[in-house]
C-alpha cells in the first residue's frame, strides 16, 4: 500500500471540485486532536500508576510525577481539547455562516502550526522544570506571549468569518465558540501577568502575591473549565448533536437564556476552589452562591441537548456516534450537579484536597469533554475525507463501551478514595485524638489508585481503537460487518 | 426585551463580542479588585519578611519540581487540620509569595508549617529516598538535588524582579544577595548581619556537604522557614479579623 502522510493530508487537488469551504486546516486539527489525545491519555495512565507504584518515577528528574502532571493536564486540556475546539469551530463557523474562512488558508494554517508550537514549547518546558506553578496556566512568560499572538489571530479568523457571513443570523454554536475565544483571552492575559527575571531566562515572578494571586488563579482556573471545557464544547454540542441526530435544536429560547446566564454566572464561581482558606469570607460566600446558581444554566444546556434527541431516540440503538454524544450530555449533567454540590462550603470541607475533586474533574473531562469530542471527530472524519461511512461502526461501539467502563472505574475509585481519605483525616478516637496519621491515609489509597489507573488504561485503549478506525476510514476501507443490517446506521444526510 | 436585545446582537458580530466581553467581566471585577483595595484582606501581624536568597532559590526548586501538585500550604480553620498541622494559615503569611503555593491537593501532607518540625538531616534523607523513612510514601526521590549547584551570580536579579512586583527587598538586601546566599549554608560564615536582615532563617550545614551550595541546601532552607515567620504567641484574635 503506497499510502503516505501526504495522502492523509490530501492536497487541494484531491478535493472534489466545488468544495465550498476551507477544510484542509480542519483535517490537520482532527489529526492533531487524535494524536494529542492519545499522548495525553498515556501520560495520565503513567502518572496514575506512579501514585500507585512510586518506583515508576524512575529516579530521574525528568520523569517525576511533579513534572509530568502538567504534561498530562496540558496535553488533554489544551492539546487534545484545544485542537478539537479550534478545529471544530473553524468547521462549524464556515458551514453556519456559509462562507470560507476569513484570511484563508494562510492565517488558519498559522493558527494551527502556531498552536502546535505552543503545545510543544509548554510541554518540553514542564519536563525541564520550566513552570509558573499556576495550575492549568503553567507555561512561562515567553510561551504565554506566543500563545497570545496565536490566539489573537484565531479570534480574527473566527470573527472575520462571522462578519462576512451570508446568513443573517449568527448560529448558536458560534456564540459559544466566540465566548470561549474572548474569555480565554481575558483570563490568559490577567492570570499570567508576570515580571521576567531577565530577557534571556525562562523564569518570571507573578505580578500578584498570596491571597490576590490565589483569587486571580482560581478565577482563571475555574473559568478555564467554564469556557475552555464547557462553553467551547457546548458550541460543539449545538452543532454536531443536531447534525448527527438530524433534528433541530429543541429550544432556541432556552439556548439564549442558558448562554447569557452561563457566561455571566461562571465568572463568579472561582472562590469555591478556596473555601476555608485565607481568602476573605465575603468572597467565599459570593463564590458559593453563584456556584449553586450555575447549576441552572448548566442543566438548561444539558436539557436542551437531550431533548434535541426527542424523535430520534431510536438512533441511540443504531448509531454509536449518537451514543457518544448523548452520554456526553448525560455526564455533563451529572458533573454539573456534582460541581455545585462540592462548591457548598460544608461539602467542600470534606472534599477539598482529596481525590473526590480529581474524580469530579475526570467525570467532566472524560465523560463530557472527551465523549462529545469523540462524537464530533467520528462525525467529521468521513465528511472531511469524503468517505461514505466510517471504516467500522462496530469499532465505534467497542470504543464506546471500553471507554465508558474506564470512566466508571475511574470516578467510582476516586469517589471512594476521596471521601474515605477526607473522613479519615477528620476522624477521632475515643480519647479525642486524631485517629489516623497522614501516612495511614496514604496507604489506604493504594487499591483505589490501582483501579483508577486501570480505568485510565481502558480509556486509552478506546482512544487507540478510535485512531485505528480513523486510519482505515481515511484509507477508504470499509469493514464487512456481519451484524443485522436492519440495525445498521442509516446514512447521514450529506452536507 | 431580553430576547429583542439578543436578536439585535445575534445579527452583529462586534456587538455580540462586546456584550460577551461586558457580561464575563463583571464577576472578576467584583471579586478580584476589592482584594487589592480592602485593607483588612491581609491581617496585620508581625514577622512576615521576604525570603532569604537561598530560601527564594529553594522556593523556585519547589515550584520547578511541581511540589504544589501534591502538597498544599494552606491550613483551614477546621479542628482536625489545626490539630494536625498547627494554627490555620493567614493571608499575611503568603503576602510575598509570587506566585502563591496554597495548592489544591493533599496527596502528601500540608507543608504550611513544616518548618522546624524535622531536622535538616531528616529532610535530606527523606528527599533522597522517601520510602527509606516513610515506607508507605508515594513520593518520588529527589536525590539529584544533592548534585546540582545553585548559581549565586544571578540571585540578585531574582530579588530585583521580586522587588518589581512588590516584595520589599531593600537595596542592602540586593547588594548582599550573593554573599547572603553563600553564607546561609556555610557553617563557618559569620551570619550576624544576615540574620539581622532575615530573622529566623535556618543557617549552617543544611545538606550535609559544606563544600558547595546545592539545590538540596536551598530546598531545605525553604522548607525550614515555612510557617515560622509569624510568632503566634504574640498574635491576638483581633489582629486576625479580615
Amino acid at each position: 500500500m503506497n499510502y503516505t502522510m501526504a495522502t492523509v493530508l490530501a492536497s487541494p487537488m484531491d478535493r472534489p471540485i466545488g468544495s465550498r469551504y476551507d477544510e484542509d486546516v480542519v483535517r490537520l486539527f482532527v489529526i492533531a486532536a487524535t494524536f494529542w489525545g492519545i499522548v495525553g491519555f498515556s501520560m495520565g495512565v503513567l502518572i496514575a500508576f506512579q501514585l500507585a507504584y512510586p518506583a515508576l518515577n524512575l529516579g530521574s528528574e525528568w520523569t517525576t510525577f511533579g513534572r509530568l502532571r502538567p504534561v498530562h493536564t496540558s496535553a488533554v486540556i489544551f492539546a487534545f481539547g484545544g485542537n478539537a475546539l479550534i478545529g471544530t469551530s473553524l468547521y462549524v463557523v464556515q458551514r453556519t455562516c456559509r462562507t470560507r474562512l476569513w484570511g484563508g488558508d494562510y492565517l488558519a494554517n498559522f493558527v494551527f502550526w502556531g498552536y502546535q508550537l505552543f503545545i510543544v514549547l509548554a510541554a518540553s518546558g514542564y519536563v525541564l522544570g520550566i513552570t509558573q506553578s499556576k495550575e492549568y496556566a503553567e507555561p512561562e512568560w515567553y510561551v504565554d506571549l506566543w500563545l497570545t499572538i496565536v490566539w489573537v489571530v484565531y479570534l480574527a479568523v473566527f470573527i472575520g468569518t462571522i462578519l462576512k457571513r451570508t446568513e443573517p443570523h449568527i448560529y448558536v454554536a458560534n456564540w459559544y465558540y466566540l465566548a470561549f475565544i474572548i474569555t480565554i483571552a481575558i483570563l490568559h492575559l490577567v492570570n499570567n501577568m508576570a515580571v521576567p527575571v531577565s530577557f534571556f531566562g525562562a523564569k518570571s515572578y507573578s505580578a500578584f502575591a498570596g491571597v490576590q494571586d490565589a483569587m486571580a488563579q482560581w478565577w482563571y482556573g475555574h473559568n478555564a473549565v467554564g469556557f475552555f471545557l464547557t462553553a467551547g464544547f457546548l458550541g460543539m454540542m449545538y452543532y454536531f448533536l443536531p447534525k448527527q441526530a438530524n433534528r433541530p435544536i429543541w429550544s432556541y429560547r432556552l439556548s439564549i437564556i442558558n448562554f447569557w446566564a452561563l457566561i455571566f454566572l461562571y465568572m463568579w464561581a472561582g472562590p469555591h476552589h478556596l473555601h476555608y482558606t485565607s481568602l476573605p469570607d465575603w468572597t467565599q460566600v459570593l463564590g458559593m452562591t453563584f456556584t449553586i446558581m450555575l447549576w441552572m444554566p448548566s442543566w438548561g444546556s444539558a436539557v436542551n441537548g437531550v431533548m434535541t434527541l426527542s424523535g430520534a431516540w431510536d438512533k441511540l440503538r443504531t448509531d454509536p456516534v449518537i451514543r457518544f454524544m448523548a452520554v456526553a450530555v448525560a455526564f455533563y449533567g451529572m458533573s454539573t450537579l456534582e460541581g455545585p454540590l462540592m462548591g457548598i462550603r460544608q461539602v467542600n470541607s470534606l472534599s477539598h484536597y482529596t481525590d473526590w475533586t480529581v474524580g469530579h474533574v475526570h467525570s467532566g473531562a472524560l465523560g463530557w469533554v472527551a465523549f462529545i469530542s469523540f462524537g464530533a471527530l467520528y462525525f467529521l472524519v468521513p465528511k472531511l475525507w469524503r468517505r461514505q461511512q466510517l471504516y467500522s461502526n462496530r469499532l465505534v461501539e467497542v470504543h464506546f463501551w471500553i471507554a465508558t467502563l474506564g470512566i466508571v472505574l475511574y470516578i467510582t475509585a476516586m469517589w471512594v478514595s476521596g471521601i474515605m481519605q477526607g473522613l479519615m483525616w477528620r476522624s477521632y478516637d475515643q480519647l479525642g485524638f486524631l485517629q489516623y496519621s497522614f501516612i495511614e491515609t496514604v496507604a489506604a489509597m493504594h487499591p483505589y489508585y490501582v483501579i483508577r489507573a486501570l480505568g485510565g488504561v481502558l480509556f486509552l485503549i478506546g482512544g487507540l481503537v478510535m485512531a485505528y478506525n480513523f486510519w482505515r476510514t481515511i484509507r477508504g476501507d470499509v469493514r464487512q460487518e456481519s451484524r443485522d443490517t436492519s440495525l445498521a446506521a442509516p446514512p447521514v444526510a450529506a452536507e | 426585551m431580553f430576547y429583542r436585545l439578543h436578536q439585535f446582537a445575534e445579527q452583529r458580530a462586534f456587538i455580540l463580542a462586546i456584550f460577551i466581553l461586558l457580561t464575563v467581566s463583571v464577576g472578576g471585577i467584583v471579586q478580584i479588585v476589592p482584594l487589592f483595595a480592602i485593607e483588612n484582606t491581609i491581617e496585620r501581624v508581625q514577622g512576615v519578611r521576604p525570603y532569604t536568597p537561598l530560601e527564594l532559590a529553594g522556593r523556585n526548586i519547589y515550584i520547578r519540581e511541581g511540589c504544589y501538585a501534591c502538597h498544599s500550604q494552606q491550613i483551614r480553620p477546621l479542628r482536625d487540620e489545626v490539630e494536625r498541622y498547627g494554627h490555620y494559615s493567614l493571608a499575611a503569611e503568603s503576602m510575598y509569595d509570587h506566585p502563591f503555593q496554597w495548592g489544591s491537593k493533599r496527596t502528601g501532607p500540608d507543608l504550611a508549617r513544616v518548618g522546624g518540625r524535622y531536622s535538616n538531616e531528616w529532610h535530606v534523607e527523606h528527599l533522597v529516598d522517601p520510602q527509606a523513612l516513610v515506607p508507605a510514601s508515594v513520593m518520588p526521590s529527589y536525590a539529584f538535588l544533592l548534585d546540582k549547584r545553585i548559581d549565586p551570580d544571578d540571585i540578585a536579579d531574582h530579588l530585583r524582579a521580586n522587588r518589581a512586583v512588590g516584595v520589599p527587598y531593600s537595596d542592602d538586601m540586593i547588594t548582599s544577595a550573593r554573599a547572603d546566599l553563600l553564607a546561609q549554608s556555610d557553617p563557618n560564615a559569620d551570619t550576624t548581619d544576615f540574620l539581622a536582615r532575615y530573622p529566623k532563617a535556618a543557617v549552617g550545614n543544611l545538606d550535609g556537604n559544606p563544600a558547595n551550595v546545592s539545590e538540596m541546601d536551598a530546598l531545605v532552607a525553604y522548607l525550614q522557614i515555612l510557617g515560622r515567620m509569624v510568632d503566634f504567641t504574640d498574635v491576638r484574635i483581633e489582629d486576625l479579623t479580615q
